[in-house]
């Protein structure tokens, strides 16, 4: 069917005009704001029904993309659409992870409650919009715009420091998309064409590749977000109410990962060789020093932020490594680190909600009265540490695989971040689940609630399954990843 | 003149009947109204249309051109002046200020900027600059029992005399030098090297319309006149004028000097960063969201040079789009911040804005829009403003200039954010009165058309700014 992706992007869109029109029309009220979450959540089920539909469409054997569109617009642009394997699982995560936001968000926001569903809506759109674009300024259209739901999301619906965590998270990320925008510019200028796959085949003056590279590098790596600028990460997500950690983590920093692999590689083959070293070493910092960092927080939520930092540090690894284990591994390192970040934020939010506080200090001897809880929780961290058996290993290993293929050195500094992750990620739940309950305020927390359950359930089993049958997404991946890496193979070979 | 001559300016003719018809009548019933403004709108209208569909050429011995550009100039400058008339004439007659001159004066400033974009010699170009010049002087000082108006209005007169001062001492230079006041006259006698004089001529004339524009660094009267004038009236200063003035520097640099390019080139950018700059910096710095959307105006302005700097037809196309887009932008803003009342207080502080989400969602939204519009963030008509003039620019090789203009938008974002935050972050501080009908319109249509209409209407809007620049290649 033609036209579907235009379908599951601005599906949500739907959803925020039925809202709307019960927000200027309807009576104020606990009714309207019941009425406004069924809303939100039966659209985001859709959509997630028919991004499902979408990858089932999808013929992996194509390498192309899929599913195209055109409509031409103005100044030679187009409104250009199209997936191919490695774009079209990132709609499907946005679409899977929606519902669960708000079903997680059910209880918790109580203050303008039908904004809030708007914004998420309109973020889920946005965030569609930026994996389907295939016009350039399309792309940064999505890209850019989904800033503002974001901002709003942290700046009315964070917690204590939430307006400085919103600005910071903006400018930030603004000054690095500028940056893109007149590489975008230039690119068009040179090459005549917007088009993403017209661009892929382009080649681009070797002198003009470094410095496309080094501007896209400077939005995605923001995005990603790689050290030594990753500082906005901890903030927005300690401020973020928990619906919006888990958009950050489980989708937004994918983008930068997304941009690297659509982008930098096919687009600036050479430079991108050129900068590998950069990248590796930008990386291999960033696992080390931020699983440093996340061991001392004190503060559940930030601890999780910086494992993000350093969970992203191996995508960029296997980004970089330029081979199909990495590309592969990259691709399901940041699949897996939706879910399991994005579980691990749903579990802070968990006793979050119940105690209102998130400092490790705080907790302890959870297992007692939450059982449920500490078995869900385990499984994650388990996860998040790479496990075998749950997602996370799979893709440690396999961009690890991909690093030593690259660079020795790399694989042996990247793996030790492994361990690192393990230091950090048991002992924060050694010291908020294990030992005695010595807090009396938690003497009556209560376990996960049906609702709580019913949003653990599809993340518990993907990371299983994930974990266990890999290939359902290799399937899907890997002619398009064939294709990436032979068409750079050859770039940087003639 | 033979009557041919007439043919080319019917708008002009319209216009300055009607308002001296709207004059007679007003001066005889001695007060304006809802009806008296429906006039004056209707003559623009028929003005429009005049231009769009009147003859082309050249007239009146080479001063005045009606060509694609000139229409399609005149058609925003006359559609922005048709939309002040019944915002300005609501606010006044709000605030128990009936005078039937404030339509008339609107013609006559629209009359004024015409010329300004018919322009085809330094006469011309001088007579359209005074004639409008002089109606917004009195616009600026209409409420003239409020001393901060009068106070705006003395300010802009006592500078923009000073501008037209130096605008005449660059054009008498210039016809000393060159031996006529035709821009293609000016042209034809530049045979090489240019002399020295004429150049001085230039900067002057370039130094008077840069104050027009409000570019820095001759935008000190911004602030102050717009914190002074009556809001409606600034949310007309801020747009056609500088819409007409534009038009009017392109074609005396493109027509008049299409020849020393390399001479005013470096200008034009300096020119152009400095505003940028000016208008962010600056802006991070001011409390009266009046001052705010004045240097925010300031920086706009630098784009718009930037993409006049570019040059050649794709420059032009870059500068007219960005104008467009940037007028109704700055329309809507105004329709907003005019409409808006807490307690019988006018909202004119970024605080004042505190809570404004909660107590008037519509227009809040639509506040935001143009925020982020004039911002230049996607999806919304200021971003494809913007990468007009910057794909003009990186394709004229001014990559660092239009580099540093990204960055001046990055530092300038943190106002636009600022203001969003006080709306929608902040307790509100209590109720805001309903917004009259008319403003409240014209803002949500404004900002409909920021987004998504303008998406849309690119796919017209481009082709006819490509029409218009396409003589300038």
């Amino acid at each position: 069917m033609s036209g579907i992706l235009s379908l599951v992007t601005f599906l949500p869109f739907a959803g925020v005009a039925a809202i709307l029109a019960l927000r200027f029309l309807g009576q104020p009220g606990e009714r309207t704001d019941t009425a406004g979450k069924w809303i939100a959540l039966a659209t985001t089920l859709a959509t997630f029904a028919l991004s499902v539909k979408l990858v089932l469409d999808f013929d992996p054997a194509n390498t192309g993309f899929q599913f195209l569109e055109e409509i031409p617009w103005f100044m030679g642009l187009s409104y250009r659409m199209g997936v191919d394997g490695i774009s079209v699982l990132f709609v499907l995560l946005t679409a899977f992870l929606l519902p669960l936001c708000i079903l997680a968000s059910w209880k918790t926001i109580d203050k303008r409650v039908l904004e809030y569903m708007v914004a998420f809506l309109i973020l889920e759109s946005l965030v569609i919009g930026v994996f389907c674009a295939l016009d350039l300024i399309v792309f940064y259209l999505f890209f850019e715009a989904g800033l503002v739901p974001m901002f709003l999301i942290i700046g009315i619906w964070g917690g204590k420091n939430r307006v400085y965590a919103a600005f910071k998270f903006f400018l930030y990320t603004l000054l690095g998309s500028v940056l893109m925008l007149a590489a975008i510019l230039v690119m068009i200028g040179v090459s005549g064409t917007s088009s993403i796959p017209e661009l892929m085949t382009y080649q681009f003056d070797p002198g003009l590749q470094t410095w496309l590279w080094l501007a896209f590098f400077a939005s995605f790596a923001v995005k990603m977000p790689m050290w030594p600028v990753h500082t906005w990460l901890p903030d927005a997500h300690v401020e973020a109410p928990t619906a919006g950690s888990v958009i950050l983590a489980g989708i937004l920093l994918k983008m930068g990962g997304y941009g690297f692999m659509r982008f930098s590689l096919p687009m600036f083959p050479s430079a991108s060789e050129l900068f590998t070293p950069l990248v590796f070493g930008m990386s291999v910092i960033a696992i080390i020093y931020t699983s440093l960092v996340a061991f001392r927080q004190t503060d559940i939520k930030k601890l999780i932020a910086y494992s993000s930092v350093a969970h992203m540090g191996f995508v960029t690894i296997g980004i970089f490594s330029g081979n199909v284990q990495g590309e592969q591994g990259a691709i399901f390192q940041m699949l897996s680190h939706g879910v399991i970040s994005g579980a691990l934020f749903l579990c802070v939010g968990v006793v979050y909600d119940r105690m209102h506080t998130r400092e490790i200090a705080f907790y302890g001897g959870l297992v007692h009265r939450m059982p449920f809880y500490a078995a869900v929780f385990m499984l994650f961290t388990m996860g998040n540490v790479g496990l075998p058996g749950t997602s996370g290993f799979v893709g440690e290993i396999l961009t690890m695989a991909g690093a030593y293929g690259a660079s020795t050195w790399t694989a042996l500094f990247a793996a030790t971040g492994v361990i690192l992750s393990a230091v950090y990620a048991l002992s924060l739940y050694r010291r908020t689940v294990f030992g005695e309950m010595t807090n009396p305020a938690l003497a009556q927390i209560s376990d996960l609630t049906w609702r709580e359950m019913v949003v653990f359930a599809p993340l518990v089993a993907s990371t299983l399954y994930l974990g266990l049958q890999p290939n359902v997404v290799f399937n899907i991946t890997g002619p398009s990843v064939d294709a990436l890496v032979g068409a750079w193979r050859a770039a940087i070979a003639g | 003149m033979t009557l041919a001559d007439l043919n080319l300016v019917w708008p002009e003719l319209m216009l300055a009947g009607g308002a001296l018809l709207l004059l007679m009548v007003g001066a005889f019933r001695g007060k304006g109204g809802p009806a008296f403004d429906g006039l004056a709108m209707l003559v623009l209208l028929a003005a429009g249309v005049a231009a769009v569909l009147g003859g082309e050429g050249r007239g009146f011995a080479g001063g005045l051109i009606a060509d694609n550009l000139s229409s399609f100039a005149k058609v925003a400058i006359y559609a922005a002046s048709a939309l002040a008339i019944p915002l300005g004439g609501g606010w006044l007659r709000a605030r128990g200020d009936d005078k039937f001159e404030f339509p008339v004066l609107i013609l006559l400033a629209a009359l004024g900027m015409g010329m300004m974009a018919s322009a085809g010699d330094l006469i011309s170009l001088y007579v359209g600059i005074e004639l409008h010049s002089l109606a917004l002087y009195v616009l600026a000082a209409f409420r003239r029992d409020d001393a901060r108006s009068s106070e705006a209005g003395l300010k802009y007169f006592v500078l923009g005399a000073l501008s037209s001062g130096l605008l005449l001492y660059g054009a008498s230079l210039i016809y000393g030098f060159a031996g006529s006041t035709h821009f293609d006259v000016i042209a034809a006698s530049i045979q090489g090297q240019a002399h020295t004089g004429l150049l001085f001529g230039l900067v002057f004339l370039i130094c008077g319309l840069a104050f027009k524009v409000s570019a820095a660094p001759f935008h000190m009267w911004t602030p102050d006149v717009y914190e002074g004038a009556p809001t409606p009236v600034v949310g007309f200063f801020a747009g056609a004028p500088k819409m007409a003035a534009m038009v009017l520097l392109a074609r005396v640099l493109s027509e008049g000097f299409g020849t020393t390019v390399a001479q005013w080139h470096s200008i034009i950018v300096i020119v152009a960063l400095a505003s940028v700059f000016v208008g962010a910096f600056a802006g991070l710095a001011q409390k009266n969201l009046k001052r705010l959307w004045a240097y925010s105006s300031i920086a706009n302005i630098g784009y718009a040079l930037l993409g006049l700097a570019a040059g050649g037809e794709v420059g032009m196309q870059a500068m007219l789009m960005f104008m467009v887009l940037y007028m109704v932008d700055v329309t809507g803003f105004f329709a907003c911040l005019g409409a808006l009342q807490r307690g019988g207080k006018p909202m004119e502080t970024v605080d004042d804005m505190a809570g404004l989400f909660k107590e008037q969602p519509g227009i809040a939204l639509a506040m935001t829009a143009f925020a982020l519009s004039a911002l230049g963030l996607p999806p919304f008509s200021g971003f494809f403003a913007k990468v007009f003039v910057f794909k003009a620019a990186l394709g004229a090789g001014l990559v660092w200039p239009a580099v540093l203009a990204l960055v001046g938008s990055v530092v300038a974002a943190a106002y636009y954010l600022r203001l969003i935050k006080v709306m929608w972050f902040d307790p509100s501080t209590g109720p805001v009165e309903t917004p009259p009908l008319t403003a409240k319109t014209i803002a949500i249509g404004a900002a409909l058309f920021s987004f998504p209409v303008g998406l849309i209407a690119l796919h017209w809007l481009e082709p006819l700014a490509l029409a218009a620049s396409a003589a300038f290649g």
